[in-house]
């Protein structure tokens, strides 16, 4: 018999990997896009165990929603990419400091 | 262990690993084809929870779209591996010690204090459907957020469209609407030859 904390801790686990990805790739934008949308997978993941052990559908839309918002984000991230690339012919995060921020 | 648990923990495993892959592996290709294989597996996860239907919409939306949409870019952009990977031993250490503090009190709290009597989950007949149950809530409850969604979507496609898009001066295309105005005596001259009909 599967718990709930079962699928909690997985999705804790998965969630720091990608704060680990994170640190770790901070000059690729395109691995932390996607340690973004590992981020994304472990909330989803402990939605999904929340509507199913509670038994609620609600957290099924939730996620529903946080896909499509998480598409829509990828989207426009790599299309900004793109222009990035275009523009300055490199995606590495410490050179992008024209800003001076 | 029942056969479900082993199922599970099969599955547990693949994700862990393949996630870890998906951050440590040198080439950002691998990368993208991990995170594919990640998703798989979250998706057999979400299947074990009767979550059928967003099973399946994050194996077509997800592998099917966005993944592709990332190995696209990933292999159009000309990027230097080994620049952007220079700092990969430094923020080792602050990385993992973050990582591994977030996961200890976590677990600390989950396997502690935690009641899990409290939620049991309902079994479902085979008559139940999943996506009938999504549906019934998506087009009535959550109509509002549901347009929402969809203008979100939209503003997704224009905003995309926009950034990328740009006129290039030397292509060379043609308009039709000139090509059908155009008359006969615009592009013709009869000339008579002299030489010819004597």
């Amino acid at each position: 018999m599967l718990l709930l904390t079962d699928y909690l801790i997985l999705g804790a686990i998965l969630f720091c990997i990608s704060i680990a990805g994170i640190f770790l790739n901070r000059k690729n934008v395109i691995i932390l896009l996607m340690c973004i949308e590992l981020m994304l997978l472990a909330v989803n993941i402990n939605f999904i165990a929340f509507s199913h052990f509670l038994n609620d559908i609600a957290g099924q839309v939730f996620v529903f929603f946080i896909l499509t918002v998480a598409a829509a984000e990828a989207a426009i991230g790599l299309a900004i990419l793109v222009v990035l690339f275009r523009n300055r012919s490199t995606i590495n995060v410490e050179e992008l400091d024209t800003m001076k921020g | 262990m029942g056969f479900e648990k082993i199922i599970f923990y099969f599955f547990a495993a693949i994700l862990v690993v393949s996630a870890l892959r998906v951050i440590t592996v040198r080439n950002t290709v691998h990368a993208a084809l991990f995170l594919v294989l990640a998703f798989f597996t979250t998706a057999a996860l979400w299947l074990m929870l009767e979550a059928e239907f967003l099973a399946m919409t994050l194996v077509l939306v997800y592998v099917g779209a966005v993944m592709v949409l990332f190995l696209f870019v990933v292999m159009m952009l000309d990027i230097d591996v080994s620049v952007l990977r220079a700092g990969f031993t430094r923020y080792l250490p602050v990385g993992a010690t973050v990582a591994v503090v977030v996961i200890i009190e976590m677990s600390y709290f989950l396997l502690g204090g935690f009641d899990n009597s409290k939620f049991t989950p309902v079994k479902h007949g085979v008559e139940y459907s999943n996506t009938r149950a999504i549906g019934n809530v998506l087009y009535t409850d959550y109509l509002f957020v549901f347009e929402i969604a969809a203008v979100i979507l939209l503003l997704a496609i224009v905003a995309a469209i926009s950034l990328t898009l740009r006129k290039r001066k030397d292509t060379r295309y043609q308009t039709p609407g000139n090509q059908v105005k155009v008359r006969k005596s615009d592009r013709i001259r009869i000339v008579k030859d002299m030489d010819t009909e004597s």
